[in-house]
């Protein structure tokens, strides 16, 4: 599985600040994807899915963030050890991330078609004709309609569903092996998110591109993903394939999401449910705890889960639980 | 590419700001001014082609329809040829100065704002230092240092007023470098200097034309103030050096000062008023855009 691996991350670990204002945003993630394979990332705000995709993206903003500890392995490559002008080559190239705020990720004054163009003059030499051609084909791919008049239009001509498929169209301009969609539609319309989704799906299993999909919604990891990563608190808590995960959830923090996904689809006013309420509130990151983050809110807690954080222990076929209930023994 | 199908507010927002800024009273006196002042500076001398040093008259002769239509300075020399000559070099350096100042503050603002951390700390130490200094003495050191010519006049005015180009600069470029649009650009792989220059600064654009403007109109008065304490190029007729041969005459030949400085004024009055112009064409366009 190694070898032949997409992407392998080992022991990601990134902080921010320094000193007393040290804070571990991430710590000792770790998580593998085959090419061609969906994984999701899922958890409530502020545990760490963006600042996986820019740690992978090695765009962590630095100061006051930095990547402390851990490889990732994009083909075999280490992207950790990369020069700043190799990581430019694979960012756009090898390495695609389309964002949440469809209606701010593009350059007001400039047309969407240059903006497409761009991509394709830095990483594939085309400029001119062919870069419009090939820009007009991404447009059409993307599902716009009249993509040769589009391509001259500037972003606040376009709504935001149009604008999402155009950040779609720039995002595969250059054949990525890996997309990484960070929450793209929470901006959206909810006809417009099922469009986005099914048209994100078509796309990856034509191209054959690796998807990272970045949720707060169970439902849309049933729907979409092959593989589930589930984090709290900077720290991968679950992780397995989508249907073994949802059918026998081993951690507590995972089981409060699942319980909820039959009624996840949609709540009482039309719009997608969040995360179910789990009592207690995300320990704050400025306290660099010892052991396992979701302590505080565990209904099933053990005296020693506080102090310290469990490995992560196989459970199923390539299914892991980062828990103290499913471990033998103790510390 | 249907224009007319295109809903109003899906108009191209440069021709909007241009459609706005035509309609706005101010901008368009103050177009039609600097218009008619830059026509009188580069064709007038080919109308009055006399050289403007050539005595005609007596020193200090009124104005009068039979010899000197605005009367002549203390040398002679006729103050309407004069003043259709000095034109050209007090737009010269008043254009060549901005763009000095311009050039200086929008590069030193643009990396203190993109890169922030030491390299901002540097840099807004320098700009402080040269904000505190008396602008108009460090000029003029700058320019007894060289010969004064238009070249080294218009270096030694821009490179005393670059300062709040630079601030606003930097932080334009502090507020855009966090929006969704530049991360974009990092993430598809654009490098520093292109996303610097051809990502951030056109964004930025909008209050940097406004300030640009202004910074045409300090130049032309810093420009007359250096002719007028005798700091100008004395081989090139220009309405400060005008006002600065003159000035001791001043309460007894009103006419040698009186009219190359309304010339000033005119000047440096249209050229507000396209910066204000601009302003309200511009601005508002910015914030409704965001
Ligand atoms: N510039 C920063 N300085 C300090 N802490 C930061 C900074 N940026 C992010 N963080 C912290 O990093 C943690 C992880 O943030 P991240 O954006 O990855 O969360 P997220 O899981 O994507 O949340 P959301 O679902 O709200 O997007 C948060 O607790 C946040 O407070
Ligand atoms: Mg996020």
């Amino acid at each position: 599985m190694t070898a032949a691996g997409l992407l392998r991350i080992e022991g990601l670990s990134v902080e921010f600040g320094s000193g007393d204002n040290l804070a571990r945003v991430l710590n000792d993630v770790a998580f593998e994807m085959k090419p061609r394979e969906t994984l999701g990332i899922v958890g409530e705000s502020g545990c760490g899915k963006s600042m996986t995709a820019l740690a992978i993206m090695r765009l962590v903003p630095n100061p006051p963030g930095r990547i402390s500890a851990g490889r990732i392995v994009l083909g075999g490559e280490d992207l950790l050890q990369a020069t700043d002008a190799r990581m430019r080559d694979i960012r756009g190239n090898r390495i695609a991330m389309i964002f949440q705020e469809p209606m701010t990720s593009l350059n007001p004054v400039f047309t969407v078609g240059s903006q497409i163009a761009e991509s394709l003059t830095l990483h594939l030499g085309l400029s001119g004709a062919a870069a419009r051609a090939r820009g007009v084909e991404l447009l059409k791919a993307v599902g716009i309609p009249s993509p040769e008049q589009r391509f001259d239009a500037y972003p606040h001509q376009l709504s935001g569903g149009m604008r999402q498929r155009v950040m779609i169209a720039m995002a595969i301009a250059c054949e990525p092996e890996l997309l990484i969609a960070d929450e793209p539609t929470t901006a959206l319309d909810v006809t417009v998110q099922a469009q986005i989704f099914d048209l994100l799906r078509s796309i990856q299993q034509a191209r054959g591109m690796g998807l990272i999909l970045i949720t707060h919604d169970m439902g849309v990891i049933a729907e979409m993903t092959d593989r589930v990563v589930v984090m709290y608190g900077g720290r991968v808590v679950e992780q397995g394939a989508t249907r073994d995960v949802l059918a026998r959830p081993a951690h507590p923090y995972t089981r409060g999401l699942v319980a909820c996904v039959p009624t996840l689809e949609m709540d009482g006013d039309g719009e997608p449910a969040d995360l179910p309420e789990i009592p207690g509130v995300v320990p704050s990151i400025w306290e660099l705890q010892t052991g396992c983050p979701f302590a505080d809110r565990c209904n099933v807690v053990l005296p020693w889960c506080r102090q310290e954080m469990p490995a992560a222990t196989l459970i199923g076929v390539a299914h892991w639980v980062a828990c103290w209930q499913r471990q033998e023994g103790r510390p | 590419m249907s224009a007319n199908s295109r809903p109003a507010h899906g108009e191209h927002p440069t021709r909007e700001a241009l459609r706005m800024f035509a309609r706005s009273p101010v901008a368009v006196v103050g177009f039609a001014l600097l218009g008619a002042i830059v026509a009188l500076a580069l064709l007038g001398p080919m109308l009055m082609p006399a050289d403007p040093f050539d005595i005609v008259a007596a020193p200090l002769s009124p104005p009068s329809f039979q010899e000197a239509l605005l009367g002549t300075d203390q040398q002679g020399r006729d103050v309407l040829t004069g003043i259709v000559h000095g034109g050209r070099a007090t737009l010269a350096v008043g254009l060549s100065a901005a763009l000095v100042s311009v050039l200086i503050g929008i590069t030193v603002g643009a990396i203190a704002g993109f890169f922030g951390g030491t390299i901002d700390e540097i840099l807004m130490r320098v700009t402080e230092f040269f904000q505190v200094l008396p602008a108009l003495l460090f000029s003029m050191v700058l320019v007894t240092l060289f010969t004064p010519t238009l070249m080294t006049i218009a270096l030694s005015i821009g490179a005393v007023s670059w300062t709040a180009t630079a601030r606003l600069t930097r932080a334009e470029f502090l507020k855009l470098k966090e929006l969704d649009f530049v991360a974009a650009e990092h993430v598809i792989g654009a490098g520093k200097g292109r996303i610097i220059w051809g990502v951030i600064l056109p964004n930025a654009l909008p209050p940097l034309i406004v300030s640009a403007t202004f910074a045409i109109g300090t130049a032309i008065l810093f420009e007359a103030s250096l002719s007028f304490l005798g700091l100008g190029d004395p081989n090139r007729m220009s309405w400060g050096l005008m006002i600065g041969s003159s000035r001791s005459y001043i309460l007894s030949s009103w006419w040698a000062v009186t009219f190359p400085g309304c010339m000033i004024f005119l000047t440096v009055l249209a050229v507000s008023l396209i910066g204000d112009g601009l302003n309200d064409a511009l601005n508002p366009k910015l914030r409704e855009r965001r």
